[in-house]
Protein backbone atom coordinates (compact mmCIF):
# COMPACT_ATOMS: atom_id res chain seq x y z
CA UNK A 1 0.00 0.00 0.00
CA UNK A 2 2.65 2.48 1.02
CA UNK A 3 4.96 1.78 -1.91
CA UNK A 4 2.21 2.79 -4.32
CA UNK A 5 2.74 6.44 -3.52
CA UNK A 6 6.48 6.48 -2.99
CA UNK A 7 7.72 4.45 -5.92
CA UNK A 8 5.36 2.68 -8.27
CA UNK A 9 6.98 -0.32 -9.92
CA UNK A 10 7.09 1.38 -13.26
CA UNK A 11 8.54 4.65 -12.02
CA UNK A 12 11.90 4.13 -13.67
CA UNK A 13 11.21 2.18 -16.82
CA UNK A 14 8.61 2.39 -19.58
CA UNK A 15 9.95 5.78 -20.59
CA UNK A 16 9.93 6.37 -24.29
CA UNK A 17 13.35 7.42 -25.65
CA UNK A 18 13.99 11.14 -25.64
CA UNK A 19 14.53 11.13 -29.39
CA UNK A 20 10.81 11.00 -29.88
CA UNK A 21 10.43 14.06 -27.65
CA UNK A 22 7.93 12.16 -25.64
CA UNK A 23 7.87 11.12 -22.05
CA UNK A 24 5.38 9.31 -19.90
CA UNK A 25 4.11 10.85 -16.71
CA UNK A 26 3.01 9.08 -13.60
CA UNK A 27 -0.11 10.58 -12.10
CA UNK A 28 -1.43 9.74 -8.67
CA UNK A 29 -5.20 9.91 -8.80
CA UNK A 30 -6.25 9.63 -5.20
CA UNK A 31 -6.33 8.33 -2.48
CA UNK A 32 -8.33 11.39 -1.52
CA UNK A 33 -9.22 12.93 -4.81
CA UNK A 34 -12.59 14.59 -5.35
CA UNK A 35 -13.05 12.75 -8.64
CA UNK A 36 -12.67 9.26 -7.23
CA UNK A 37 -15.69 9.68 -4.92
CA UNK A 38 -14.09 7.45 -2.36
CA UNK A 39 -10.79 6.59 -0.79
CA UNK A 40 -8.80 4.59 -3.28
CA UNK A 41 -5.78 5.34 -5.34
CA UNK A 42 -5.05 4.95 -9.01
CA UNK A 43 -1.49 5.27 -10.21
CA UNK A 44 -1.88 6.21 -13.85
CA UNK A 45 0.87 6.23 -16.42
CA UNK A 46 -0.02 9.00 -18.78
CA UNK A 47 1.00 9.71 -22.31
CA UNK A 48 -0.15 13.30 -22.43
CA UNK A 49 -3.87 13.13 -21.83
CA UNK A 50 -4.07 9.42 -22.64
CA UNK A 51 -3.78 6.65 -20.09
CA UNK A 52 -1.22 3.99 -20.86
CA UNK A 53 -1.76 1.87 -17.80
CA UNK A 54 -3.37 2.07 -14.43
CA UNK A 55 -2.66 0.39 -11.16
CA UNK A 56 -5.03 0.56 -8.23
CA UNK A 57 -4.22 0.59 -4.58
CA UNK A 58 -7.14 -0.16 -2.33
CA UNK A 59 -7.60 -0.91 1.33
CA UNK A 60 -7.47 2.61 2.74
CA UNK A 61 -10.64 2.07 4.72
CA UNK A 62 -10.27 -1.64 5.38
CA UNK A 63 -12.03 -2.36 8.67
CA UNK A 64 -11.57 -6.15 8.90
CA UNK A 65 -15.30 -6.87 8.77
CA UNK A 66 -14.84 -10.55 8.09
CA UNK A 67 -12.59 -10.90 11.13
CA UNK A 68 -14.88 -8.88 13.38
CA UNK A 69 -17.85 -10.93 12.18
CA UNK A 70 -16.21 -14.07 13.53
CA UNK A 71 -16.48 -12.66 17.02
CA UNK A 72 -19.97 -11.24 17.01
CA UNK A 73 -23.36 -12.87 17.50
CA UNK A 74 -25.36 -13.06 14.30
CA UNK A 75 -27.62 -10.10 14.90
CA UNK A 76 -24.69 -7.79 15.59
CA UNK A 77 -23.17 -8.37 12.16
CA UNK A 78 -25.95 -6.36 10.51
CA UNK A 79 -24.23 -3.16 11.55
CA UNK A 80 -21.12 -4.25 9.69
CA UNK A 81 -23.07 -4.77 6.50
CA UNK A 82 -24.42 -1.22 6.76
CA UNK A 83 -20.96 0.09 6.31
CA UNK A 84 -20.17 -1.76 3.12
CA UNK A 85 -22.33 -0.19 0.47
CA UNK A 86 -23.49 2.72 2.56
CA UNK A 87 -25.45 4.21 -0.32
CA UNK A 88 -27.98 1.38 -0.11
CA UNK A 89 -27.54 -0.04 3.38
CA UNK A 90 -31.01 -1.64 3.68
CA UNK A 91 -30.23 -4.05 0.85
CA UNK A 92 -27.13 -5.21 2.69
CA UNK A 93 -29.06 -5.51 5.96
CA UNK A 94 -31.83 -7.55 4.40
CA UNK A 95 -29.33 -9.68 2.53
CA UNK A 96 -27.63 -10.58 5.77
CA UNK A 97 -30.91 -11.30 7.56
CA UNK A 98 -32.03 -13.54 4.73
CA UNK A 99 -28.72 -15.39 4.81
CA UNK A 100 -29.14 -16.16 8.49
CA UNK A 101 -32.77 -17.09 7.92
CA UNK A 102 -31.68 -19.50 5.23
CA UNK A 103 -29.28 -21.11 7.67
CA UNK A 104 -31.98 -21.32 10.34
CA UNK A 105 -34.70 -22.46 7.90
CA UNK A 106 -36.93 -19.54 8.85
CA UNK A 107 -39.83 -18.89 6.51
CA UNK A 108 -40.87 -15.27 6.52
CA UNK A 109 -44.52 -14.29 5.99
CA UNK A 110 -45.41 -12.61 2.73
CA UNK A 111 -46.06 -9.30 4.39
CA UNK A 112 -42.52 -9.22 5.78
CA UNK A 113 -41.18 -9.96 2.31
CA UNK A 114 -43.19 -7.12 0.81
CA UNK A 115 -42.10 -4.67 3.49
CA UNK A 116 -38.53 -5.70 2.85
CA UNK A 117 -38.97 -5.20 -0.85
CA UNK A 118 -40.28 -1.68 -0.29
CA UNK A 119 -37.21 -0.85 1.78
CA UNK A 120 -34.80 -2.51 -0.62
CA UNK A 121 -36.19 -0.91 -3.74
CA UNK A 122 -36.20 2.52 -2.10
CA UNK A 123 -32.56 1.91 -1.28
CA UNK A 124 -31.86 0.90 -4.85
CA UNK A 125 -33.38 4.14 -6.09
CA UNK A 126 -31.33 6.12 -3.58
CA UNK A 127 -28.16 4.37 -4.71
CA UNK A 128 -28.87 4.90 -8.40
CA UNK A 129 -29.68 8.55 -7.74
CA UNK A 130 -26.23 9.02 -6.25
CA UNK A 131 -24.47 7.22 -9.04
CA UNK A 132 -26.32 8.80 -11.94
CA UNK A 133 -26.24 12.26 -10.43
CA UNK A 134 -22.50 11.91 -9.99
CA UNK A 135 -22.06 10.85 -13.60
CA UNK A 136 -23.76 14.12 -14.40
CA UNK A 137 -21.39 16.02 -12.12
CA UNK A 138 -18.36 14.42 -13.74
CA UNK A 139 -19.54 15.53 -17.15
CA UNK A 140 -19.95 19.03 -15.79
CA UNK A 141 -23.71 19.02 -15.26
CA UNK A 142 -24.12 19.92 -11.62
CA UNK A 143 -27.77 20.86 -11.95
CA UNK A 144 -29.07 17.31 -12.02
CA UNK A 145 -27.15 16.47 -8.89
CA UNK A 146 -28.53 19.33 -6.83
CA UNK A 147 -31.95 18.77 -8.33
CA UNK A 148 -32.39 15.09 -7.54
CA UNK A 149 -30.56 14.88 -4.23
CA UNK A 150 -33.63 16.20 -2.45
CA UNK A 151 -35.35 12.97 -3.34
CA UNK A 152 -32.59 10.86 -1.91
CA UNK A 153 -33.10 12.95 1.18
CA UNK A 154 -36.78 12.10 1.07
CA UNK A 155 -36.00 8.36 0.82
CA UNK A 156 -33.82 8.74 3.89
CA UNK A 157 -36.74 10.35 5.66
CA UNK A 158 -38.78 7.24 4.89
CA UNK A 159 -35.97 5.09 6.27
CA UNK A 160 -35.96 7.24 9.34
CA UNK A 161 -39.62 6.46 9.89
CA UNK A 162 -39.08 2.75 9.29
CA UNK A 163 -36.02 2.17 11.45
CA UNK A 164 -34.92 5.44 13.00
CA UNK A 165 -31.69 5.83 11.06
CA UNK A 166 -30.83 7.36 7.73
CA UNK A 167 -27.54 6.28 6.21
CA UNK A 168 -26.28 3.27 8.14
CA UNK A 169 -29.72 1.97 8.81
CA UNK A 170 -29.32 -1.35 10.65
CA UNK A 171 -32.83 -1.92 9.37
CA UNK A 172 -34.80 -5.02 10.25
CA UNK A 173 -33.92 -7.98 12.39
CA UNK A 174 -33.38 -11.65 11.76
CA UNK A 175 -36.91 -12.82 11.04
CA UNK A 176 -38.41 -9.51 9.99
CA UNK A 177 -38.48 -5.97 11.24
CA UNK A 178 -38.05 -4.47 14.67
CA UNK A 179 -41.39 -2.71 14.38
CA UNK A 180 -44.22 -2.26 11.95
CA UNK A 181 -44.15 0.52 9.38
CA UNK A 182 -45.89 3.49 10.96
CA UNK A 183 -48.46 5.69 9.29
CA UNK A 184 -45.96 8.38 8.42
CA UNK A 185 -43.78 5.82 6.65
CA UNK A 186 -46.71 4.65 4.56
CA UNK A 187 -47.81 8.18 3.84
CA UNK A 188 -44.34 9.24 2.82
CA UNK A 189 -43.85 6.17 0.64
CA UNK A 190 -47.09 6.87 -1.17
CA UNK A 191 -46.22 10.52 -1.52
CA UNK A 192 -42.87 9.49 -2.97
CA UNK A 193 -44.61 7.25 -5.50
CA UNK A 194 -46.85 10.14 -6.45
CA UNK A 195 -44.38 12.91 -6.99
CA UNK A 196 -41.10 11.17 -7.79
CA UNK A 197 -41.89 9.94 -11.34
CA UNK A 198 -42.33 13.52 -12.47
CA UNK A 199 -39.11 14.54 -10.80
CA UNK A 200 -37.24 11.62 -12.31
CA UNK A 201 -38.58 12.51 -15.73
CA UNK A 202 -37.27 16.02 -15.32
CA UNK A 203 -33.90 14.65 -14.28
CA UNK A 204 -33.88 12.52 -17.40
CA UNK A 205 -34.78 15.53 -19.50
CA UNK A 206 -31.77 17.32 -18.09
CA UNK A 207 -29.31 14.64 -19.09
CA UNK A 208 -30.60 11.85 -21.26
CA UNK A 209 -30.86 13.62 -24.61
CA UNK A 210 -28.48 16.39 -23.66
CA UNK A 211 -26.00 16.74 -26.53
CA UNK A 212 -22.99 17.46 -24.32
CA UNK A 213 -23.82 14.63 -21.98
CA UNK A 214 -24.32 12.20 -24.85
CA UNK A 215 -21.08 13.24 -26.52
CA UNK A 216 -19.21 12.68 -23.30
CA UNK A 217 -20.82 9.35 -22.40
CA UNK A 218 -21.54 7.43 -25.56
CA UNK A 219 -18.61 5.18 -26.44
CA UNK A 220 -16.78 6.19 -23.31
CA UNK A 221 -15.18 3.28 -21.49
CA UNK A 222 -17.00 0.47 -23.31
CA UNK A 223 -16.50 -3.04 -22.06
CA UNK A 224 -17.29 -6.17 -24.07
CA UNK A 225 -19.59 -8.75 -22.55
CA UNK A 226 -17.20 -11.68 -22.56
CA UNK A 227 -14.56 -9.68 -20.69
CA UNK A 228 -17.21 -8.43 -18.29
CA UNK A 229 -18.20 -11.99 -17.45
CA UNK A 230 -14.60 -13.04 -17.04
CA UNK A 231 -14.07 -10.14 -14.67
CA UNK A 232 -17.11 -11.07 -12.62
CA UNK A 233 -19.23 -8.04 -13.46
CA UNK A 234 -22.70 -8.12 -12.00
CA UNK A 235 -25.54 -5.69 -11.57
CA UNK A 236 -26.12 -2.67 -13.80
CA UNK A 237 -22.56 -2.84 -15.13
CA UNK A 238 -23.09 -6.32 -16.52
CA UNK A 239 -26.55 -5.53 -17.78
CA UNK A 240 -25.18 -2.51 -19.61
CA UNK A 241 -22.97 -4.95 -21.53
CA UNK A 242 -26.08 -6.72 -22.73
CA UNK A 243 -26.75 -9.68 -20.45
CA UNK A 244 -29.99 -9.82 -18.49
CA UNK A 245 -28.54 -11.31 -15.34
CA UNK A 246 -30.38 -10.11 -12.27
CA UNK A 247 -30.41 -12.08 -9.03
CA UNK A 248 -33.96 -10.97 -8.36
CA UNK A 249 -35.04 -12.97 -11.38
CA UNK A 250 -32.40 -15.69 -11.62
CA UNK A 251 -32.57 -16.74 -7.96
CA UNK A 252 -35.73 -15.10 -6.67
CA UNK A 253 -35.51 -14.30 -2.98
CA UNK A 254 -37.88 -12.44 -0.72
CA UNK A 255 -40.92 -13.14 -2.96
CA UNK A 256 -39.59 -11.17 -5.92
CA UNK A 257 -41.28 -13.77 -8.10
CA UNK A 258 -44.66 -12.19 -7.16
CA UNK A 259 -43.75 -8.96 -8.88
CA UNK A 260 -43.96 -7.84 -12.43
CA UNK A 261 -40.93 -5.93 -13.59
CA UNK A 262 -38.46 -5.87 -16.43
CA UNK A 263 -34.68 -6.11 -16.50
CA UNK A 264 -33.33 -3.25 -18.57
CA UNK A 265 -30.20 -4.05 -20.54
CA UNK A 266 -27.75 -2.04 -22.58
CA UNK A 267 -25.69 -2.91 -25.57
CA UNK A 268 -22.18 -1.52 -25.57
CA UNK A 269 -21.38 -1.42 -21.88
CA UNK A 270 -20.26 2.20 -22.13
CA UNK A 271 -20.95 4.96 -19.63
CA UNK A 272 -24.16 5.97 -21.35
CA UNK A 273 -25.51 2.43 -21.24
CA UNK A 274 -24.70 2.11 -17.57
CA UNK A 275 -26.40 5.42 -16.92
CA UNK A 276 -29.45 4.35 -18.89
CA UNK A 277 -29.68 0.93 -17.26
CA UNK A 278 -29.67 2.57 -13.84
CA UNK A 279 -32.18 5.12 -14.98
CA UNK A 280 -34.55 2.44 -16.28
CA UNK A 281 -34.04 0.40 -13.14
CA UNK A 282 -35.29 3.27 -11.07
CA UNK A 283 -38.54 3.16 -13.03
CA UNK A 284 -38.77 -0.58 -12.52
CA UNK A 285 -38.08 -0.14 -8.81
CA UNK A 286 -40.89 2.38 -8.61
CA UNK A 287 -43.15 -0.17 -10.27
CA UNK A 288 -42.11 -2.81 -7.74
CA UNK A 289 -42.68 -0.48 -4.79
CA UNK A 290 -46.11 0.45 -6.11
CA UNK A 291 -47.05 -3.22 -6.45
CA UNK A 292 -45.70 -4.00 -2.99
CA UNK A 293 -47.68 -1.17 -1.42
CA UNK A 294 -50.81 -2.38 -3.20
CA UNK A 295 -50.25 -5.95 -2.07
CA UNK A 296 -49.75 -4.83 1.51
CA UNK A 297 -52.94 -2.79 1.39
CA UNK A 298 -54.93 -5.69 -0.01
CA UNK A 299 -53.80 -7.97 2.78
CA UNK A 300 -56.21 -8.32 5.65
CA UNK A 301 -53.22 -8.72 7.93
CA UNK A 302 -51.80 -5.32 8.77
CA UNK A 303 -49.80 -6.17 11.85
CA UNK A 304 -47.35 -8.96 10.98
CA UNK A 305 -43.85 -7.65 10.70
CA UNK A 306 -41.80 -10.64 11.83
CA UNK A 307 -41.70 -14.35 11.30
CA UNK A 308 -42.87 -16.49 14.18
CA UNK A 309 -39.45 -17.20 15.67
CA UNK A 310 -39.33 -16.23 19.35
CA UNK A 311 -35.69 -17.38 19.58
CA UNK A 312 -34.66 -14.58 17.22
CA UNK A 313 -37.20 -11.80 17.44
CA UNK A 314 -37.11 -9.67 20.57
CA UNK A 315 -40.42 -9.79 22.44
CA UNK A 316 -42.24 -6.55 23.30
CA UNK A 317 -40.92 -4.85 26.40
CA UNK A 318 -44.18 -5.23 28.39
CA UNK A 319 -43.92 -8.98 27.98
CA UNK A 320 -40.25 -9.00 28.96
CA UNK A 321 -41.12 -7.34 32.25
CA UNK A 322 -44.15 -9.50 32.98
CA UNK A 323 -43.66 -12.93 31.46
CA UNK A 324 -41.01 -15.53 32.18
CA UNK A 325 -40.82 -16.91 28.63
CA UNK A 326 -40.34 -13.51 27.08
CA UNK A 327 -37.66 -12.60 29.59
CA UNK A 328 -35.73 -15.77 28.80
CA UNK A 329 -35.93 -15.18 25.08
CA UNK A 330 -34.96 -11.56 25.51
CA UNK A 331 -31.89 -12.56 27.49
CA UNK A 332 -30.92 -15.32 25.07
CA UNK A 333 -31.21 -13.07 22.05
CA UNK A 334 -29.31 -10.16 23.56
CA UNK A 335 -26.52 -12.41 24.78
CA UNK A 336 -26.43 -14.16 21.41
CA UNK A 337 -27.20 -17.55 22.89
CA UNK A 338 -29.91 -18.68 20.49
CA UNK A 339 -29.11 -22.07 18.98
CA UNK A 340 -27.71 -22.14 15.50
CA UNK A 341 -27.41 -25.30 13.41
CA UNK A 342 -24.12 -26.41 11.91
CA UNK A 343 -23.99 -25.71 8.21
CA UNK A 344 -22.99 -23.35 5.51
CA UNK A 345 -25.03 -21.23 3.18
CA UNK A 346 -24.43 -18.88 0.33
CA UNK A 347 -27.12 -16.34 -0.22
CA UNK A 348 -27.05 -13.49 -2.64
CA UNK A 349 -29.19 -10.49 -3.26
CA UNK A 350 -29.22 -8.00 -6.07
CA UNK A 351 -27.41 -5.12 -4.48
CA UNK A 352 -27.58 -1.73 -6.10
CA UNK A 353 -24.28 -2.30 -7.86
CA UNK A 354 -24.29 -6.04 -8.34
CA UNK A 355 -24.62 -9.45 -6.81
CA UNK A 356 -24.04 -9.05 -3.11
CA UNK A 357 -23.29 -12.47 -1.67
CA UNK A 358 -22.91 -13.73 1.86
CA UNK A 359 -21.08 -16.96 2.46
CA UNK A 360 -21.76 -18.00 6.03
CA UNK A 361 -20.23 -21.00 7.76
CA UNK A 362 -21.60 -21.93 11.14
CA UNK A 363 -20.09 -24.51 13.44
CA UNK A 364 -22.96 -24.31 15.88
CA UNK A 365 -21.30 -21.67 18.01
CA UNK A 366 -22.77 -18.35 19.02
CA UNK A 367 -20.83 -16.54 16.34
CA UNK A 368 -20.20 -17.55 12.73
CA UNK A 369 -17.10 -19.61 12.06
CA UNK A 370 -16.53 -17.71 8.85
CA UNK A 371 -18.30 -15.01 6.94
CA UNK A 372 -17.26 -13.98 3.51
CA UNK A 373 -18.89 -11.04 1.83
CA UNK A 374 -18.98 -11.10 -1.93
CA UNK A 375 -18.76 -7.40 -2.52
CA UNK A 376 -19.67 -6.67 -6.12
CA UNK A 377 -17.41 -3.68 -6.61
CA UNK A 378 -14.40 -5.45 -5.15
CA UNK A 379 -14.81 -7.96 -7.96
CA UNK A 380 -15.50 -5.66 -10.86
CA UNK A 381 -13.31 -2.71 -9.99
CA UNK A 382 -10.25 -4.77 -10.91
CA UNK A 383 -11.31 -4.42 -14.55
CA UNK A 384 -10.71 -0.68 -14.37
CA UNK A 385 -7.17 -0.73 -15.88
CA UNK A 386 -8.43 -2.69 -18.86
CA UNK A 387 -11.40 -0.39 -19.24
CA UNK A 388 -9.41 2.83 -19.28
CA UNK A 389 -6.38 1.72 -21.24
CA UNK A 390 -5.83 4.16 -24.06
CA UNK A 391 -8.62 6.56 -23.19
CA UNK A 392 -8.38 10.09 -21.85
CA UNK A 393 -8.10 10.97 -18.22
CA UNK A 394 -11.39 12.82 -18.08
CA UNK A 395 -13.12 9.82 -19.67
CA UNK A 396 -11.46 7.51 -17.17
CA UNK A 397 -12.93 9.52 -14.31
CA UNK A 398 -16.30 9.24 -15.95
CA UNK A 399 -15.87 5.48 -16.36
CA UNK A 400 -14.94 5.17 -12.74
CA UNK A 401 -17.96 7.00 -11.43
CA UNK A 402 -20.24 5.11 -13.80
CA UNK A 403 -18.96 1.79 -12.38
CA UNK A 404 -20.38 2.86 -9.03
CA UNK A 405 -17.40 1.88 -6.93
CA UNK A 406 -18.17 2.42 -3.26
CA UNK A 407 -15.03 2.55 -1.17
CA UNK A 408 -16.70 1.08 1.90
CA UNK A 409 -17.74 -1.97 -0.02
CA UNK A 410 -14.47 -2.22 -1.87
CA UNK A 411 -12.43 -2.45 1.31
CA UNK A 412 -14.89 -4.14 3.66
CA UNK B 1 -23.63 -32.99 -13.63
CA UNK B 2 -22.47 -34.87 -10.57
CA UNK B 3 -21.98 -38.00 -12.65
CA UNK B 4 -19.98 -36.24 -15.31
CA UNK B 5 -17.73 -34.61 -12.79
CA UNK B 6 -17.24 -37.92 -11.01
CA UNK B 7 -16.54 -39.71 -14.28
CA UNK B 8 -14.04 -37.15 -15.46
CA UNK B 9 -12.16 -36.98 -12.17
CA UNK B 10 -12.73 -40.27 -10.35
CA UNK B 11 -9.77 -39.77 -8.07
CA UNK B 12 -10.10 -36.10 -7.35
CA UNK B 13 -13.52 -35.71 -5.75
CA UNK B 14 -13.02 -36.57 -2.09
CA UNK B 15 -16.47 -35.81 -0.76
CA UNK B 16 -19.72 -34.21 -1.71
CA UNK B 17 -22.42 -32.79 0.48
CA UNK B 18 -25.63 -30.93 0.02
CA UNK B 19 -25.99 -27.78 2.08
CA UNK B 20 -29.42 -26.24 1.68
CA UNK B 21 -29.75 -25.42 -1.99
CA UNK B 22 -26.15 -25.93 -2.95
CA UNK B 23 -24.05 -28.95 -3.79
CA UNK B 24 -20.57 -28.81 -2.34
CA UNK B 25 -17.59 -30.80 -3.58
CA UNK B 26 -14.39 -31.26 -1.69
CA UNK B 27 -11.69 -31.94 -4.19
CA UNK B 28 -8.02 -32.75 -4.23
CA UNK B 29 -5.91 -29.63 -4.34
CA UNK B 30 -3.74 -30.86 -7.22
CA UNK B 31 -6.67 -31.30 -9.58
CA UNK B 32 -8.59 -28.16 -8.60
CA UNK B 33 -7.33 -26.20 -11.57
CA UNK B 34 -8.23 -28.97 -14.03
CA UNK B 35 -11.65 -29.39 -12.45
CA UNK B 36 -12.37 -25.69 -12.73
CA UNK B 37 -11.33 -25.71 -16.36
CA UNK B 38 -13.52 -28.74 -16.98
CA UNK B 39 -16.49 -27.14 -15.23
CA UNK B 40 -16.07 -23.94 -17.17
CA UNK B 41 -15.56 -25.46 -20.60
CA UNK B 42 -17.62 -28.64 -20.49
CA UNK B 43 -20.34 -28.03 -17.93
CA UNK B 44 -21.11 -24.39 -18.65
CA UNK B 45 -20.11 -22.93 -15.32
CA UNK B 46 -19.23 -19.65 -16.95
CA UNK B 47 -19.14 -17.41 -13.92
CA UNK B 48 -16.92 -17.47 -10.87
CA UNK B 49 -18.83 -15.86 -8.05
CA UNK B 50 -16.39 -15.93 -5.17
CA UNK B 51 -13.09 -17.32 -4.14
CA UNK B 52 -12.11 -17.07 -0.51
CA UNK B 53 -9.77 -18.62 2.01
CA UNK B 54 -10.53 -20.61 5.11
CA UNK B 55 -8.59 -21.70 8.15
CA UNK B 56 -9.31 -24.87 10.08
CA UNK B 57 -7.28 -24.80 13.28
CA UNK B 58 -5.53 -27.97 14.36
CA UNK B 59 -7.65 -30.50 16.18
CA UNK B 60 -6.73 -33.88 17.59
CA UNK B 61 -5.38 -36.05 14.85
CA UNK B 62 -5.41 -33.26 12.32
CA UNK B 63 -2.92 -30.57 11.58
CA UNK B 64 -3.64 -26.94 10.76
CA UNK B 65 -5.39 -26.71 7.43
CA UNK B 66 -5.94 -23.85 5.06
CA UNK B 67 -8.82 -24.08 2.68
CA UNK B 68 -10.02 -22.48 -0.48
CA UNK B 69 -13.71 -22.11 -1.21
CA UNK B 70 -14.94 -21.31 -4.69
CA UNK B 71 -18.49 -20.66 -5.78
CA UNK B 72 -19.30 -21.24 -9.41
CA UNK B 73 -22.43 -20.25 -11.23
CA UNK B 74 -23.84 -21.50 -14.48
CA UNK B 75 -26.03 -18.76 -15.92
CA UNK B 76 -27.49 -21.02 -18.56
CA UNK B 77 -28.53 -23.81 -16.22
CA UNK B 78 -29.24 -21.52 -13.26
CA UNK B 79 -27.10 -23.65 -11.08
CA UNK B 80 -24.56 -22.90 -8.42
CA UNK B 81 -21.97 -25.17 -6.88
CA UNK B 82 -19.32 -24.82 -4.23
CA UNK B 83 -15.86 -26.30 -4.47
CA UNK B 84 -13.50 -26.74 -1.59
CA UNK B 85 -9.89 -27.76 -1.43
CA UNK B 86 -7.67 -27.96 1.58
CA UNK B 87 -3.97 -27.74 2.00
CA UNK B 88 -1.70 -28.08 5.02
CA UNK B 89 -0.66 -24.80 6.59
CA UNK B 90 2.98 -25.60 5.87
CA UNK B 91 2.36 -25.84 2.14
CA UNK B 92 -0.12 -23.08 1.30
CA UNK B 93 0.43 -23.09 -2.47
CA UNK B 94 -2.34 -23.37 -5.02
CA UNK B 95 -2.04 -22.82 -8.74
CA UNK B 96 -3.44 -19.49 -9.85
CA UNK B 97 -6.85 -19.35 -11.48
CA UNK B 98 -6.32 -15.98 -13.13
CA UNK B 99 -5.80 -17.75 -16.45
CA UNK B 100 -9.36 -19.08 -16.25
CA UNK B 101 -11.10 -16.05 -14.78
CA UNK B 102 -9.24 -12.74 -14.46
CA UNK B 103 -11.75 -11.92 -11.72
CA UNK B 104 -9.83 -14.16 -9.35
CA UNK B 105 -6.87 -11.79 -9.42
CA UNK B 106 -7.96 -9.69 -6.47
CA UNK B 107 -9.76 -12.55 -4.78
CA UNK B 108 -6.53 -14.51 -4.68
CA UNK B 109 -4.68 -11.47 -3.41
CA UNK B 110 -7.30 -11.18 -0.69
CA UNK B 111 -6.91 -14.85 0.25
CA UNK B 112 -3.15 -14.33 0.37
CA UNK B 113 -3.54 -11.21 2.43
CA UNK B 114 -5.90 -12.78 4.95
CA UNK B 115 -4.72 -16.38 5.15
CA UNK B 116 -1.29 -16.55 3.55
CA UNK B 117 -2.43 -18.79 0.73
CA UNK B 118 -0.07 -18.44 -2.19
CA UNK B 119 -1.00 -18.83 -5.81
CA UNK B 120 1.70 -20.06 -8.13
CA UNK B 121 1.76 -18.06 -11.32
CA UNK B 122 -0.27 -15.13 -10.04
CA UNK B 123 0.78 -11.96 -11.90
CA UNK B 124 0.93 -9.69 -8.87
CA UNK B 125 0.63 -11.57 -5.62
CA UNK B 126 0.90 -8.99 -2.88
CA UNK B 127 -1.32 -7.83 -0.07
CA UNK B 128 -4.38 -5.96 -1.14
CA UNK B 129 -6.38 -4.68 1.83
CA UNK B 130 -3.78 -4.65 4.57
CA UNK B 131 -0.58 -2.67 4.40
CA UNK B 132 2.28 -4.39 2.67
CA UNK B 133 4.52 -4.77 5.73
CA UNK B 134 1.75 -6.23 7.86
CA UNK B 135 3.42 -8.89 10.00
CA UNK B 136 0.74 -11.60 10.07
CA UNK B 137 -2.12 -13.22 8.24
CA UNK B 138 -4.98 -11.75 10.21
CA UNK B 139 -7.89 -14.01 9.30
CA UNK B 140 -6.21 -17.11 10.69
CA UNK B 141 -7.95 -18.27 13.80
CA UNK B 142 -4.88 -17.87 15.99
CA UNK B 143 -4.61 -14.15 15.23
CA UNK B 144 -6.32 -12.26 18.04
CA UNK B 145 -8.91 -9.69 17.13
CA UNK B 146 -7.94 -7.38 19.93
CA UNK B 147 -4.61 -6.48 21.39
CA UNK B 148 -3.91 -9.44 23.71
CA UNK B 149 -1.85 -7.32 26.09
CA UNK B 150 -4.80 -5.15 27.01
CA UNK B 151 -5.85 -5.48 30.63
CA UNK B 152 -8.53 -2.84 30.97
CA UNK B 153 -11.13 -4.79 29.11
CA UNK B 154 -12.47 -8.23 29.74
CA UNK B 155 -14.99 -9.37 27.20
CA UNK B 156 -14.48 -13.08 27.54
CA UNK B 157 -18.23 -13.30 28.06
CA UNK B 158 -18.86 -12.03 24.57
CA UNK B 159 -17.90 -13.53 21.27
CA UNK B 160 -15.77 -16.61 21.15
Amino acid sequence: MSTGIAKPDFWQHDLVPAAEHKELNVLNLGPTHPATHGIFQNVLTMDGEYIQSAEQTIGYIHRAFEKIAERRPFYQITTLTDRMNYCSAPINNMGWHMTVEKLLHIETPKRVDYLRIIAMELARIADHIVCNAVIGVDTGALTGFTFIFQDREFIYEIFEEICGARLTTNMGRIGGFERNFNDIAWRKTKHFLDYFPKKLKEFENLLMRNRIFMDRCINCGPFPLDRALAYGFTGPNLRACGLDYDVRVMDPYCSYEDFDFKIPIGQNGDVYDRFMVRQKEMWESLKIIRQAVEKCEKMSDKTTFTADVPEWVLPPKEEVYNEMEALIYHFKIVMGESDVPVGEVYHCVEGANGELGFYLVSDGGRTPARVHFRRPCFVYYQAFPEMVKGIMLSDAILSMSSMNVIAGELDA
Amino acid sequence: MVDRLGAAFPEAVLAQEQFHDMRCFTVRKESLHDILRFLRDELDFNFLTTLCGMHYPATEGQEDLLGLVIHLHSFRNRHRIRLKANTPLKDPAFPTFTDLWPATNWMEREAFDFYGLTFTGHPNLKRILNMEDFPAFPMRKDYPLEDPTREDKNDSMFGR
